[in-house]
């Protein structure tokens, strides 16, 4: 640890200490919310959304026209996703999100947000030059493909619908699951191959 | 506001840098300092819309140099002083007692 954050640890720990001395945090209700955000609400949740969309097509054709109802029917809501639109990647058009402003990010679907998305070089970046941070993450779209960028705000938050990999006609939904990527649902990556 | 926050389009940020197999958090303040947004949420300290705000009101320095999670805690000092739920002199005697005890 640096000193600098060594500095900064100790200011939390100060903050924290002063308000649950007055009593007005409880230290084990900030123990359950990081339990919470470690272990049940992440990508894994968004990946379900993703696997029913592609194998059940009145499903799919509910979380287009109403995300937030939709990803409520498997029970994902709640803080930062009290408002989803869903954008559709297709043979012609592939979507990317990105906060310029700060952070905003499906919670209940995503979870927290990697560093990466919070930080300066992607939010400044993804809005003037899409493609080329697409190939910083390893994805290359045709010069004939339209790219959509999202910019998330307050109120409302996106999800991206990858496009379903080829050859996976067989696979179960929790194998199709297996396939979506934390990435691939923010647009900066695409389902894993088969 | 076209503050320091307002970041898409400018130029000179560098690589994005993405970490493989990332952690949820990165050190155990970050996990506190999280959790303490439900904590003062939940008790009616602030809103999300005041801790936005507050965050845009950072330095632009600052605002650069700092991690994220450095953000939420300016958010907190400076939100909670303004209300006067805790006092300045508080958290630094707090702080001090800390470094003492540390």
């Amino acid at each position: 640890m640096t000193s600098d954050s060594a500095d900064v640890a100790l200011r939390v720990k100060a903050l924290e200490s002063l308000l649950v001395e007055k009593k007005l945090v409880d230290p084990k209700a900030l123990d359950a919310v990081v339990e919470l955000y470690e272990t049940k609400i992440g990508p894994h949740n968004g990946a379900k959304v993703i696997a029913k969309a592609w194998t059940d097509p009145d499903y799919k054709k509910r979380l287009l026209e109403n995300g937030t109802a939709a990803i409520a029917e498997l029970g994902f809501s709640g803080v930062q996703g009290e408002d989803m639109l869903v954008v559709e990647n297709t043979p012609d058009v592939h979507n990317m999100v990105v906060c310029t402003l700060c952070s905003c990010y499906p919670w209940p679907t995503l979870g927290l947000p990697p560093v990466w998305f919070k930080a300066a070089p992607y939010r400044s970046r993804a809005v003037i030059d899409p493609r080329g941070v697409l190939e910083e993450f390893g994805v290359t779209v045709p010069a004939e493909k339209e790219v959509r960028v999202w910019d998330s705000n307050a109120e409302l938050r996106y999800l991206v619908l990858p496009e379903r990999p080829p050859g996976t006609e067989d696979m179960s939904e929790e194998e199709l699951a297996a396939l979506v990527t934390r990435d691939s649902m923010i647009g900066t990556g695409l389902a894993k191959a088969a | 506001m076209n503050g320091v926050h307002d970041l898409g389009g400018t130029h000179g940020h560098g690589p994005i840098n993405p970490e493989a197999n990332e952690p949820v958090f990165h050190a155990d303040w970050e996990k506190r300092v999280f959790a303490l947004f439900f904590g003062t949420f939940a008790e009616g300290m602030l809103n999300v819309d005041q801790f936005r705000y507050a965050i845009e009101r950072m330095a632009p320095a600052e605002y650069l140099r700092s991690s994220y999670y450095e953000h939420w805690l300016h958010t907190y000092e400076l939100l909670l002083t303004e209300k006067g739920i805790i006092t300045e002199a508080e958290l630094a005697k707090k702080y001090a007692e800390l470094k003492e005890a540390a």
